[in-house]
C-alpha cells in the first residue's frame, strides 16, 4: 500500500487541522513560524550500518557529536530537504520537508537498524531573527553562541519545562522541535519571550 | 547553574539536562539467585555515601540520553572526572582534594 497515500488522506468527514493552524508571532528581531509538516524518523544503528544506511537515505548520518548533514538536494538555507540529525552516538533523528518518506528508503537498507516514524509525534517551530538565540534562550539553558553551537548543530535539550531538539539552520535561524501535544507550550513560551527580546 | 562535562557530547553542558542515577561500579553478583541475605543486602541497599569523593553514575537525559560516569567531590559539588559507562574506575584524578 501506497504510506504516503494513507498518511495524507484522513477518513472520509474527517478533517485533519494541524496543531499550530494560525499561529505566528513577530516583532522587529524576531520571527516564529510553524513549520510545514514533514515526515520524520528516529533512526537507531551501530556504526556498522552506517554505510548502507547512507546509500539507502541519500544522506550519511554524521557521527560528529551534535553534527547534522543534509542530503545532497538539501541545504540549511530555506529550501530544507532531507537532514540527519545526530542526537546520541547511535541515535539519528531524520527530518525530510520535501515530502520523500524516509521509511521508505530505509526499508531498502539491509543492514540492521531500527527506524521508528515519528512524523506525527513531533512539530517544528522555525525561530529566525537577529533575536533568536535570546528568545530560544529564555527557557533553553545551552550556550547558544556561534563559537559554540555553530550553523548546522544538533542537539536534543530543554526548553522551559519540555524536552526540544534544536537545529541551527542559519546564523539567526533555528529550527525547534517538539513533541505534539507540548507545542502549544513551545510556541506560547517562545512568543511570550520574544515580547522581552524586541 | 553547575556545568557538566558529557563524554559523548564532548561539550561542557548544564546540569539541568542531566540526572544522577546512584553509584558507579556496583557490580551485580554473577549468580543473584543464591545469594545469601547478608550478600544481596551489601549489594542492594548498601553505598558508601563518603564525604569527599563518590564514583557516581549520571545520565545526560535530556542531551544524548546515554548513561555515563563521574567522580564528583561530594564536599565541593566539583565534578572531578567525567568517563564514559563500562570504563574502568581512573586511578588518578585531576585536582582532587582542591577547594
Amino acid at each position: 500500500m501506497d504510506r504516503a497515500a494513507v498518511r495524507e488522506t484522513p477518513a472520509e468527514g474527517v478533517t485533519r487541522t494541524f496543531v499550530l493552524e494560525g499561529r505566528s508571532g513577530k516583532n522587529s528581531r524576531v520571527t516564529i513560524e510553524p513549520a510545514a509538516p514533514a515526515y520524520r524518523i528516529s533512526l537507531r544503528a551501530p556504526a556498522e550500518s552506517l554505510a548502507s544506511l547512507s546509500r539507502a537515505l541519500g544522506v550519511k548520518p554524521p557521527e560528529q557529536p551534535m553534527g547534522s548533514a543534509y542530503a545532497k538536494s538539501g541545504d540549511f538555507a530555506g529550501k530544507g530537504g532531507r537532514v540527519a540529525l545526530w542526537l546520541g552516538p547511535d541515535e539519528w533523528l531524520v527530518i525530510d520537508t520535501q515530502g520523500n518518506d524516509p521509511m521508505v528508503d530505509c526499508a531498502r537498507a539491509k543492514a540492521l537498524h531500527s527506524a521508528v516514524d515519528i512524523s506525527h509525534r513531533q512539530v517544528a517551530i522555525d525561530v529566525s531573527g537577529a533575536g533568536a538565540a535570546d528568545v530560544l534562550n529564555a527557557g533553553c539553558p545551552r550556550d547558544l553562541s556561534l563559537a559554540v553551537f555553530p550553523v548546522g548543530s544538533a542537539a536534543r535539550t530543554v526548553l522551559g519545562k519540555i524536552e526540544i531538539v534544536l537545529l541551527r539552520t542559519g546564523e539567526e535561524a533555528f529550527r525547534v522541535e517538539c513533541w505534539r501535544s507540548f507545542s502549544d507550550y513551545a510556541f506560547t513560551f517562545l512568543a511570550e519571550a520574544a515580547r522581552d527580546v524586541s | 547553574m553547575l556545568l557538566i562535562r558529557c563524554p559523548y557530547c564532548e561539550q561542557e553542558l548544564p546540569e539541568i539536562e542531566f540526572r544522577n542515577a546512584g553509584e558507579a561500579h556496583v557490580a551485580r553478583p554473577p549468580d543473584i539467585a543464591n545469594e545469601n541475605d547478608a550478600d544481596f543486602e551489601k549489594y542492594f541497599f548498601i553505598r558508601t555515601n563518603p564525604k569527599g569523593i563518590i564514583y557516581e553514575r549520571w545520565r545526560h537525559v535530556h542531551g544524548c540520553a546515554r548513561f555515563f560516569n563521574a567522580a564528583r567531590d561530594t564536599v565541593t559539588d566539583r565534578f572531578l572526572l567525567t568517563y564514559k559507562a563500562g570504563e574502568k574506575k581512573p586511578k588518578k584524578l585531576p585536582g582532587a582534594g582542591k577547594q
